[in-house]
């Protein structure tokens, strides 16, 4: 039983005083991803047929490194971003809500850096 | 974890049948929900054949014909049956709207009505709104201000400056649009919803307001404000035609204003 006010229960702990900036950057992300998308798919289809070196010639250059990192941090980060999201609208349960909250950040972060160290290789040519 | 089944009560079952008066040519039929507290019953839906050449235009009309004339035991919110207290908002024909502005003739063959979605109900179509209330208490829907005025004077506002103030000062707190809100319905306990962040924006958008930074503050959360996803089931239900989507979207851009 409770006996708390109900503008006690309305005004709960408060606000958090943040929010803009996870609001602002699954936006950035978004922008971001338009033409990185774009140009992701046009060149895994003109890759189609290519052999393996060729594969390696293409990620090899600088400019198609930087764009292929660019585009799967961008992607990461607006993917986690958006997870969250649904996690916290549909997951209540505290402890499996910050489970999963965890989960996808961690997720996001390893993926990030298998992804980075993955196209360090093919560039540095090891 | 996450529900998957309906707790034991909201299954609704169909109830009792109120046939139309012998003779009655233009009939239409009602189904509406019904639960008392009073009993352990589970809801039902009652369905009311009325006689619509002894029946006003609209879904109130029905309604109040049903409590006076068929089953006074009817139970629903109403006062100035011309869409401006708010009072008889309910879900009818499966959209939030006044009960009062809505026209039978714009309804099917058979009116369904119900309460506001995801709100407790108290009984048959009254829904419990403390929370609703309180959540509007806590914006704190007055103006706040430090330079002092004469008690005589009036705090002077410019014409373009009132103009900002359209499309917000109508709102009538019916809470259909809150209440059409998924978000609103997984999270309200902490998301504010779009009626009172509409109110609230009222307030932010008042050239005579001296609280924008304190009104932002409060609500510069991931929940009392940032659970709008832009669903806008708010501004495609709303009674008086009002854009809460656009009002919350108005308060997002003050933020971003002040971040960047």
């Amino acid at each position: 039983m409770s006996l708390r006010s109900p503008l006690s229960k309305a005004v709960g702990l408060g606000s958090a005083g943040h929010g803009f900036s996870h609001w602002w950057w699954q936006r950035v992300t978004a922008i971001a991803l338009i033409p990185l998308s774009i140009w992701f798919l046009v060149s895994v289809l003109s890759l189609i047929g290519a052999s393996y070196n060729d594969a390696v010639v293409w990620l090899g250059s600088a400019f198609n490194a930087t764009l292929m990192l660019l585009f799967v941090f961008a992607a990461l980060f607006h993917g986690q971003t958006g997870l969250q999201v649904v996690i916290e609208d549909y997951i209540h349960t505290k402890w499996l809500n910050l489970s999963l909250l965890l989960l996808i950040k961690f997720a996001a972060a390893a993926l990030a850096l298998y992804a980075a160290l993955s196209v360090f290789k093919v560039v540095l040519g090891a | 974890m996450a529900e998957f089944s309906l707790p034991k009560n909201s299954k609704i079952s169909k109830g009792k049948h109120f046939p139309a008066p012998e003779g009655a040519k233009n009939v239409r039929t009602f189904k509406i929900y019904r639960w008392s507290p009073d009993d352990d019953q589970n809801p039902q839906t009652v369905t009311y054949d009325l006689d619509m050449d002894s029946c006003g235009p609209m879904v109130l009309d029905a309604l109040i014909k049903i409590k006076n004339e068929v089953d006074p035991t009817l139970t629903f919110r109403r006062s100035c049956r011309e869409g401006i207290c708010g009072s008889c908002a309910m879900n009818i024909d499966g959209t939030n709207t006044l009960a009062c502005t809505k026209a039978i003739e714009d309804c099917g063959s058979s009116v369904n009505v119900y309460p506001l979605p995801h709100m407790s109900v108290v009984k048959d179509l009254v829904p419990d709104m403390t929370h609703f209330y309180a959540q509007y208490a806590s914006v704190e829907p007055w103006l706040k201000t430090s330079t002092s005025v004469s008690p005589s004077a009036e705090r002077l506002q410019s014409k373009e400056e009132r103009e900002k103030l359209d499309g917000l000062y109508e709102c009538i707190l019916c809470a259909c649009c809150s209440t059409s809100c998924p978000s609103y319905w997984w999270n309200s306990d902490k998301y504010l919803g779009p009626a009172i962040l509409l109110q609230s924006y009222r307030w932010l958008a008042d050239s005579r307001d001296e609280a924008s930074g304190e009104r932002l503050d409060y609500l510069e959360d991931p929940f009392k404000l940032y659970r709008c996803h832009t669903i806008m089931n708010c501004t495609n239900t709303c009674p008086k035609g009002l854009n809460p989507g656009k009002a919350i979207g108005e308060i997002k851009k003050l933020i971003a204003e002040r971040s960047l």
